[in-house]
């Protein structure tokens, strides 16, 4: 059974990841740098759990393309509006950031990129 | 027309969901369908007609594919920052821009860029982005661009434009 065998697979290296992202997590400095571990290796874990299953029960192939599909497009989100919400409330970068050109601007009232949002 | 294609969008999404050709799914689907769009026509998006230029679908299965191999660098770059006891990141935020200008191809950058290699997207204001960058390389705009958004960008306006 070639197919369970890479479902079997996809669910493990999914695992790995959501781990990864935990342990990134703790280590990181700021909420920034959390978020990015937290946003992108939580996604690929999540997808890869969820084809995984897919893959291994090949009738629900479908839907877990769903599922992914509607992952892919809602994490992001959630996690840009919770970056924008934390430097909205005044969150410093950690101590080591380079630059922040949001705030920069933020103090100049946008003038260059003008309209809505 | 606007409706009709609204219709023919939603029930796509309806038989992949309920994943049966049952004549009484397929009837109950379409009548929900078309109910729908008769309500609320604007569901499948502002133009919905977009949904039925064939390039546009060509283009999006490339994407998938060139976003997927992004996507899964990204997670192993930050995994390996993660992992490595000396934690190597040097963090800012920058300013990008884009030449996308509907709403839908806005958001579908700024998701792609969170997903992959160590940027996210903090806000986007007219044809800016800011966005939180793990290691930042170069602090100007017209860099950072070049490196974070073009190569989205070519497939994102065929896509959504």
């Amino acid at each position: 059974m070639v197919y369970r065998l890479i479902g079997e697979i996809l669910i493990v290296v999914g695992s790995l990841f959501l781990f990864l992202a935990g342990v990134g997590l703790l280590r990181m400095p700021d909420v920034y740098n959390r978020m990015q571990a937290g946003t992108k290796a939580t996604t690929l874990g999540a997808l890869s759990v969820i084809m995984g299953v897919g893959i291994y029960h090949p009738q629900w192939f479908f839907k877990t393309v769903l599922i992914s599909l509607f992952i892919l497009l809602t994490n992001p989100v959630s996690s840009h509006a919770l970056a924008r919400a934390s430097h909205n409330t005044g969150i410093p970068l950690a101590p080591g950031s380079v630059l922040d050109r949001y705030q920069e601007d933020k103090e100049k009232g946008f003038k260059e990129g003008e309209n809505d949002s | 027309m606007k409706t009709g294609v609204s219709t023919v969008v939603l029930f796509v999404l309806w038989v992949a969901m309920t994943g049966s050709f049952d004549p009484q799914e397929l009837s109950v689907g379409l009548l929900v369908a078309a109910g729908v769009s008769l309500i609320a026509p604007g569901v499948a998006g502002p133009e919905p007609v977009k949904w039925l230029h064939p390039k546009r679908y060509l283009y999006a299965v490339v994407y998938m594919f060139y976003f997927i191999y992004a996507m899964v660098k990204a997670n192993l770059d930050v995994a390996l920052r993660v992992i490595n006891p000396k934690l190597p990141i040097n963090p800012g935020i920058v300013k990008v821009k884009t030449r996308l200008k509907t709403n839908a191809g806005k958001l579908a950058l700024a998701n792609s860029i969170t997903l992959t290699p160590g940027t996210l997207s903090v806000d986007v204001v007219g044809q800016y982005l800011y966005i939180h960058w793990i290691d930042v390389k170069s602090p100007d705009i017209e860099t950072a661009t070049q490196e974070i958004v073009k190569g989205f960008e070519k497939f994102l306006e065929v896509i959504f434009e």
